[in-house]
């Protein structure tokens, strides 16, 4: 309870499947041999935290940002450029987190400071202009970021794959850089999302639960709600941009479309609605089933599409080309805006049942 | 206090000014600074007809926020498909495109415009119905609904059109420039002005000189009142989000031809620049949006040339330096 910080799942169904996806995770490198598995895993790994601290801005103030994927870029960023220009060792990383962290909470700050300056519906226009501007910015500074092309970098000895910590002969596996690299993003991720419930189940997340469903009356109460979702947007900058770091770390390379597009952008909307907004346990699942589906429904897409075209259907094989599976995605985020706002979480908390207990905005 | 007369006229409101003024000044600023005049004739037209374009898009954008407090994330996607709905015309009537005839071209263009309104347009009403209705008043269900809107909107003509990109070269009699001097003016910005000025003339007249007009401009300023009063304000929106979305489709023709391309994700890019006109302008100020526009239009034109390196971030710092001067955009209409 104490590590919940008093907010357990409140479901049976969910705490079992968060039991599980969890165990999975910590277990995959042992279950699912490959480098494709763990790849995912790493990757759902990263997004949960993401996601979760895009949830702190999304479902807790209620407010829309679009520059998240400028946050996780730069923790991207920051690691990458140390570690290319400074070669692979310690002291690049701790400059990579050192200055990328920092970066992120000031950038947050300013972007806080001067939409709230202006009407509050402004935030989500201004972000999204901000961040497009961000995004031409890094992919034009071609001395420092490597373009297009990004930055491929070294990691540190002990992390590579070719570090071997414990040899097949004495556990029957391999434990090499690679698998504590991955237990290094998965440790940290969970440390994120911890921090995070602790963060939405304390005074100052009660507070900012209250600026959602009513700014005005958390004003009257004394509240200074431009103080409040300031300080939630840095924090949630600094999470994001942790969690660009792990990242980076895990690719071993940062570069416009792996860390920066607005694509990531809708990913994340995506899977905050999926998983249920407010919750912070929806980002697990939304980013479990999100990343899942981008990697083994696509191929499933495939099957059907090449089936559809030698049935001879007009139009089928386009919408069902591997390609057009964020177009499914799409459709089923407008239906779970419509019927279930409150999301996979939101909908086993109220035991399947349609009650109209969970949030509204 | 002067005494006022029965028969005196009513004390006329205030006009704001200073916001006209604006472009004006930063073209006159500009001549020094670029040096020779033809360039800067040259320049200025260049950014007067790509505002003209802007503005056309982002119209039905202001207009729909404030009439009903709706946001729209997807407007960006009529955009889109009214420029690949163009390419159904332009591309099997190639041929007449290539003629070199004013009015064989028109001949072709003017369906292909018409066309592309009309489907938007439709569009339009489809998205309203069963994306915006259900989640009136509800800002983030609004964001978050057009915006699954776009993902699908753009991913369709990706399945439909492929991703490939589809040049839409420009016709024969449109090609070149009008030589003054020492000044030449592409032909095509001619008419993008021209289409542009009518659009702007058009909707001033509608909204200040029809019954019609009246309703609109009472609605942005207070809802309650016109419903009060009997009018059906929901139809009054749907018909205004309809041009709206008509008028972002023949915009999206106009670009389609002034960068003789189309590609699906010609959207996204407007989109962002579409936001930042209508938050210059203030939300809901067809007025602004037009100033906006044009200043949004003039900074990449000058800027581009000046400083190319700065135009990337220029129109953020456009944005900040307006939003720093007044808050709620160049002209508050609305007081939400």
């Amino acid at each position: 309870m104490m590590i919940l910080s008093g907010d357990p799942p409140r479901s049976r169904v969910l705490t079992l499947v968060l039991i599980l996806i969890i165990l999975a995770l910590a277990l995959t490198p042992f279950l699912f041999p490959g480098a494709k598995a763990l790849n995912v895993a790493a990757k759902i790994c990263v997004f949960a935290a993401l996601v979760a601290s895009y949830d702190l801005l999304l479902g807790y103030t209620g407010s829309v940002s679009f520059a998240h994927t400028m946050f996780y870029g730069i923790g991207s960023y920051a690691i990458a450029i140390a570690l290319y220009g400074m070669g692979p060792n310690w002291g690049a990383v701790a400059t990579g987190i050192v200055v990328g962290l920092p970066l992120a909470a000031l950038l947050a700050l300013a972007i806080g400071l001067f939409s709230l300056r202006v009407a509050a519906i402004f935030f989500a226009m201004i972000t999204l202009a901000v961040a497009s501007a961000f995004q031409v910015l890094a992919s034009q500074l071609s001395w420092l970021t490597g373009g297009e092309d990004g930055r491929s970098f070294q990691l540190p000895e002990l992390l590579r794959p070719g570090t071997v910590l414990i040899s097949r002969n004495v556990l029957g596996f391999e434990v090499n850089g690679r698998i504590l690299t991955y237990y290094l993003v998965f440790a940290v991720s969970a440390l994120m999302i911890l921090a995070l419930l602790r963060v939405v189940n304390s005074p100052f997340g009660r507070v900012l639960q209250a600026i959602r469903e009513n700014r005005f009356r958390a004003e009257a109460l004394g509240f200074r709600t431009v103080f409040h979702l300031t300080y939630a947007n840095c924090l949630a900058a600094l999470v994001a941009a942790g969690a660009g770091i792990l990242n980076a770390l895990w690719l071993r390379y940062a570069g416009p479309d792996t860390s920066l597009s607005f694509s990531i952008m809708l990913d994340i909307l995506l899977m905050v609605v999926i998983g249920g907004m407010g919750t912070i346990y929806g980002a697990i699942i939304g980013a479990t089933i999100f990343i899942l589906a981008q990697n083994y429904l696509q191929s499933l897409m495939g099957v059907a599409s090449k089936a559809a075209s030698e049935a001879g259907l007009p139009l089928l094989p386009g919408l069902l080309h591997p390609d057009r599976w964020l177009l499914w995605l799409g459709l089923l985020f407008i239906a779970s805006v419509y019927f279930f706002p409150t999301g996979v979480v939101g909908r086993l908390r109220n035991g399947g049942g349609d009650k109209s207990a969970g949030t509204s905005h | 206090m002067t005494e006022l007369a029965a028969t005196d006229p009513l004390p006329k409101p205030k006009r704001d000014i200073a916001p006209i003024l604006l472009p004006i000044a930063v073209a006159l600023v500009m001549i020094p600074l670029i040096g020779s005049p033809s360039t800067w004739l040259t320049l200025t037209a260049a950014s007067l007809a790509m505002g003209m374009m802007i503005f056309i898009m982002a119209s039905g954008l202001t207009l729909v926020f404030g009439l009903m407090d709706v946001l729209n994330f997807g407007h960006g996607a009529f955009i889109a498909v009214g420029a690949y709905v163009a390419t159904l015309v332009l591309a099997p009537f190639a041929a007449s495109l290539q003629a070199d005839s004013l009015w064989m071209n028109l001949a072709v263009l003017a369906p292909a415009a018409l066309l592309s309104m009309a489907v938007s347009g439709a569009l339009g009403l489809i998205v309203e119905r069963v994306l915006i209705l259900p989640v009136y008043g509800q800002h983030l269900k609004q964001i978050l609904m057009t915006t699954g809107g776009l993902i699908v909107a753009e991913q369709t003509l990706y399945a439909v059109w492929g991703p490939q990109i589809i040049p839409t070269p420009l016709p024969t009699s449109l090609r070149g420039s009008f030589i003054l001097g020492d000044v030449a003016i592409a032909k095509y910005r001619v008419l993008a002005m021209l289409i542009g000025l009518v659009v702007f003339i058009a909707i001033q007249l509608v909204l200040n000189r029809t019954k019609l007009g009246l309703l609109i401009r009472a609605g942005v300023e207070n809802r309650e009142m016109v419903e009060a009063l009997g009018y059906r304000i929901r139809r009054l929106f749907l018909g205004v989000f309809m041009t709206g979305s008509a008028l972002a489709g023949l915009g999206g023709v106009m670009w389609a031809l002034y960068r003789e391309q189309v590609h699906a994700s010609m959207s996204d890019d407007l989109t962002v620049l579409i936001f930042i006109v209508v938050i210059i302008g203030g939300l809901g100020s067809i007025g602004g949006c037009f100033i906006g526009a044009i200043l949004v239009a003039m900074i990449a034109n000058y800027g581009g040339f000046l400083v190319p390196k700065l135009a990337l971030v220029s129109n953020i710092l456009l944005m900040v330096a307006i939003l720093m001067w007044r808050p709620r955009g160049l002209y508050a209409v609305t007081s939400r």
